[in-house]
């Protein structure tokens, strides 16, 4: 019997095909491998399942031992979100045609080429940009390459970044400008947003982020953008676009460059599985050509009234260039851009508008509960959205024994500090259960205030 | 058709011709915001149950976003419209798009990774909350160690381009630990090697040589001994080369390298055709990568998510993207390795492709490993037969041996009739299916690369070479016929002068309305 995913496995065909070709034996194929790269012994590899069932009993078994976030009430954020995924987002991303489908011509793919189109539109209008680009990896990789991008348009070698970002995120960033660009770290003042900062012009770029990894919402966002065009930088902001029902675009305080991850949008957490990035600008010639990824935009057909699509601008990318192209480009995470845009459609301009609302007086709702149950609330002058830290005199017991209360507190930051995150998926009664599970904590590790 | 009327056909259906009639759905689709209507909403949300939070002017939104308006049932019927526009791989003989290695998807793997258990699993839940997840990533690590006789594999990158950036991260930080960081600035690769191995070494910054393929196809011994020396870093290459020939003397150009203290970096896109056949260690390689999107079945989702995953020898195991999982007793952890380049991406990879490409082994076993292997190699050699006795197209070193991929060329044929790989391709399409040229430059005149993998029969291969013969036949007849195509495809001829043009291009609807619809 043939195995089911190879239809040209069985003797008689393969048989059948050598005669045809006129080789003696597959072996013929390899003839240019040498012995000595060979390797001496068969695979060693787990035996397999041969049926079907049998694969799927295995697999359940390993999944089984995972606790997913629907059997507890988790708190987790910092850079993957528990936001409820519409079922149509599901049932767009699932379809066989665009989960298998790849790199096809605006033709017999046109459907690709016009969801990433609409992604990007939606993107653009939740942005206030005329330019997104088909999403790159995740918001890590956003951010380093917009700051790349903001290097080469002014032809400068330092950018300022803020201290309020995740220091993953902050490390990849400093690894991946490394070779020629020097990142500095701007201050945070007490407030949690950005402190005092003085680009001067050496500077390439500001970058900042709003929601920031404290949750807190930047307010002097014009004043930086001011300072930061003073000295001839770019402002770069790291954003979540589920906040834009709700946030000002950062393009209306003044910013050149926008990115971030759009895992929030209609994306499963999926074990970090679920993160894309987005980077987007103004439609300015000297901008857009400093874009590693691909843009889609709209072209004329032959036939009046049709829409037909192609790549903006191609000569700029590593597929046309090679190490002449911007940075590199290659598969990234375009699936999910497309769910993203589901998620845009579904919710439109009010229901942007009503998540963002309900997630800031969630997270307001989480803060005071908090304090309320004895955790000093860090930053707690400042607005928030979706997540907010917290002091604790130990966060590794209080994180324990939230866990043996079946709770997922929040993200360890530090060993006196909890990131809590708060969504339109927590209601107010999961607060509460939260709230009140903290006190207990609390109150048996000794307290806090 | 009428009860009245002469019978317009009789029974039996005559046999089906050998070309398929296809055409592609054609909907004729609005963009979205043309479908919108103010009021209207796809999904409810939860509204504000705790007081409202004002933000002050100037950090608050003022004015909506400009989004569509739609009913769900309009979401769906439109994104249904455009999944049909759309010609995934589960729907056509795809051997077009040759170096993707465009292989059938398992169904059941999806279940998987749409079980609660994997997709709403958070990345930073506490470790023994996680340990089936984190068993799959440990266990498809033993399973690549094996496949490549690497020491260890981080499965962080998200995809192939991404793994090779990882790889030069790596190769970067190691000679940075050996106090020759500055000295090493220069990074060769081939022609033939994928466009990223250059590109990602010029942003990590490298000084790119690359060596062109020599009378035999492969890149020239003395054109490496004459680039490697005290400033090489590493060697980046592919093999099978996009040629899908196999360079035999890759050793020596291995050895050559570390002669110098340079580090070797295998690219092994193309591995389907050699797995368990040949691995990177084996031929000395220090690193590897592989793409579990292409030889692993993950699913291509119209570029991505995919999956990247790279392999090390010990020494560079230090500098391994972090965490990686160990096994202790029958429990798993997450560890950084000491000297690791950091994330490469966040958290620790793209979980549901790991998943998914777990799976796909775990049904295949060795012993499939090595039929999958040689099925993709009969089939590509199958191919390649049929493809050369289609009058004007050729293979270049037509005497050297193929493994995964074929690069043709139909230079004798456009040569004749004017007309070019391009749109032999776009007039391909017609009949079902996706052709592929050449990344750039074209080294290889007119060319289009072809990759059977093991997953279609030989009746596919047939209809795909019958298509391509059915194609230059038309281009000799009627070239003008061939240059006009798409004739069955959702929209007609495109004419993209406008993308190139800064007052023209609109790579969003916000900026088509202001530009053209004023």
């Amino acid at each position: 019997m043939t195995h089911p995913y190879i239809p040209n496995a069985g003797a008689e065909t393969r048989a059948a095909m050598l005669a045809e070709i006129g080789a003696p034996d597959v072996a013929e194929f390899y003839g240019d491998i040498p012995a000595d790269l060979r390797p001496a012994r068969p695979l060693d590899l787990p035996a397999p399942f041969t049926d079907e069932q049998g694969l799927v009993r295995h697999m359940r078994g390993l999944l089984a031992r995972n606790t997913d976030t629907t059997q507890v009430l988790s708190f987790l954020g910092h850079g993957c979100y528990p936001h409820h995924v519409p079922a149509v987002c599901d049932e767009v991303n699932g379809r066989g045609e665009f989960l298998t489908a790849y790199a096809g011509e605006p033709y017999e793919d046109h459907g690709r080429f016009q969801a990433l189109f609409e992604y990007v539109s939606m993107m653009g209008e939740l942005l206030e940009m005329d330019v997104v680009n088909v999403p790159t990896y995740d918001g890590f990789q956003a951010a380093g390459t917009a700051l790349r991008m903001a290097a080469r348009r002014t032809g400068r070698h330092r950018v300022l970044v803020s201290g309020a970002v995740a220091p993953d995120k902050l490390a990849k960033i400093r690894d991946y400008l490394a070779p020629d660009i020097e990142t500095v770290l701007a201050p945070v003042a007490a407030s949690g947003e950005t402190g005092e900062v003085r680009p001067d012009d050496t500077f390439a770029a500001l970058y900042l982020e709003t929601p920031n990894v404290y949750g807190v919402i930047e307010t002097r966002g014009r004043e930086l953008a001011d300072l930061a065009h003073g000295a001839g930088a770019l402002l770069v902001v790291g954003t979540d676009p589920i906040s834009l029902g709700v946030l000002a675009p950062p393009a209306s305080f003044g910013a050149d460059l926008v990115c971030g991850d759009i895992q929030s949008l209609g994306m499963h957490q999926q074990y970090g599985g679920g993160q894309a990035g987005f980077i987007a600008s103004h439609d300015e010639e000297r901008l857009v050509a400093e874009f590693p990824s691909r843009l889609f935009g709209i072209a004329p057909t032959a036939v009046a009234g049709e829409y037909g699509f192609g790549d903006v601008f191609y000569d700029r990318t590593s597929f046309a260039l090679r190490e002449e192209g911007k940075e590199w480009v290659g598969t990234a995470a375009a699936l999910w851009g497309i769910t993203a845009g589901v998620y845009l459609a579904l919710m439109g301009p009010r229901g942007m508008r009503e998540i963002g609302e309900t997630i800031l007086a969630r997270t307001r709702y989480a803060m005071r509960a908090l304090a309320s149950a004895g955790a000093r609330v860090r930053h707690q002058d400042a607005f928030h959205f979706r997540e907010f830290a917290i002091e604790v005199p130990d966060a590794d017991g209080l994180l324990a024994a939230l866990r043996r209360a079946d709770i997922f507190g929040g993200v360890r930051l530090g060993p006196r500090e909890v990131l809590v995150c708060v969504t339109e998926r927590h209601s107010i009664a999961d607060i509460d259960t939260l709230a009140a599970a903290v006190k207990d904590a609390l109150s048996a590790l000794g307290g806090t205030k | 058709m009428s009860s009245q009327g002469e019978p317009f056909a009789t029974l039996p259906v005559a046999p089906k011709p050998v070309l398929r009639r296809f055409h592609q759905a054609r909907w004729d689709e609005e963009i979205i915001f043309e479908l919108s209507r103010p009021g209207r909403r796809g999904v409810g949300v939860p509204a504000p149950d705790a007081p409202p939070v004002e933000l002050p002017e100037g950090v608050g939104r003022r004015t909506p976003p400009a989004l569509p308006e739609l009913s769900q049932n309009q979401v769906v019927r439109h994104y249904l419209r455009l999944s049909q526009e759309t010609l995934g791989a589960d729907l056509n003989i795809d051997v077009g798009q040759g170096t993707c290695t465009m292989k059938y998807s398992p169904k059941v793997n999806d279940t998987f990774v749409r079980d609660p258990k994997i997709a709403e699993l958070h990345p930073l839940q506490p470790e023994d909350s996680v340990q089936g997840v984190l068993e799959i990533y440990w266990r498809l690590e033993q399973i690549l160690n094996e496949l490549s006789g690497m020491a260890r594999v981080s499965l962080q990158p998200g995809a192939g381009s991404a793994a090779i950036y990882a790889n030069i991260a790596m190769i970067r930080a190691y000679h940075a630990s050996r106090g020759e960081g500055g000295r090493r600035d220069q990074v060769i690769t081939t022609m033939f090697s994928h466009p990223s191995n250059a590109a990602c070494a010029k942003t990590a910054g490298y000084e790119v040589i690359t060596l062109m393929p020599d009378a035999d196809g492969c890149p020239g011994i003395e054109a490496l001994r004459a680039a490697v020396g005290p400033r090489t870093a590493a060697l980046m290459i592919t093999n099978p080369e996009d040629t899908g020939i196999f360079n035999p003397r890759i050793r020596e150009f291995v050895e050559l390298v570390h002669e110098a203290g340079a580090l070797a970096c295998y690219d092994q896109a193309n591995a389907n055709g050699i797995l368990g056949v040949t691995r990177a260690r084996d031929a000395g390689f220090d690193l590897c990568h592989f793409n579990l999107h292409k030889t692993f079945s993950t699913p291509h989702a119209c570029g991505g998510p995919a999956a990247g995953a790279c392999g090390v020898s010990e020494a560079l195991v230090p500098f391994l993207p972090g965490p990686v999982v160990d096994r202790d007793g029958d429990s798993y952890t997450l560890n950084s390795p000491a000297r690791s380049v950091g994330k490469i991406r966040p958290f620790l990879g793209v979980t549901p492709n790991v998943v998914r490409a777990y799976a796909w082994v775990m049904a295949l076993g060795a012993e499939g490993l090595k039929e999958v292997a040689e099925t993709a190699v009969l089939n590509n050699n199958y191919l390649m037969h049929k493809i050369l006795r289609i009058p004007g197209a050729s293979v270049p070193w037509a005497d050297r041996r193929r493994v995964e991929q074929v690069r043709y060329s139909w230079q004798e044929l456009s040569e004749e009739t004017g007309v070019h790989s391009e749109e032999i391709g776009v007039r391909a399409a017609d009949f079902g299916v996706h052709y592929w040229t050449s990344h750039h430059p074209y080294v290889v005149a007119e060319p289009f690369t072809l990759e059977p993998t093991e997953s279609y029969s030989r009746e596919d291969l047939d209809e795909y070479a019958a298509i391509l013969a059915q194609v230059a036949s038309e281009a000799r007849e009627n070239p003008e016929f061939v240059r006009n195509a798409p004739y069955n495809q959702s929209v007609h001829r495109i004419d993209p002068a406008c993308l190139d043009d800064p007052a023209q291009w609109s790579p969003t609807w916000r900026a088509y309305c202001r530009k053209h619809r004023r």
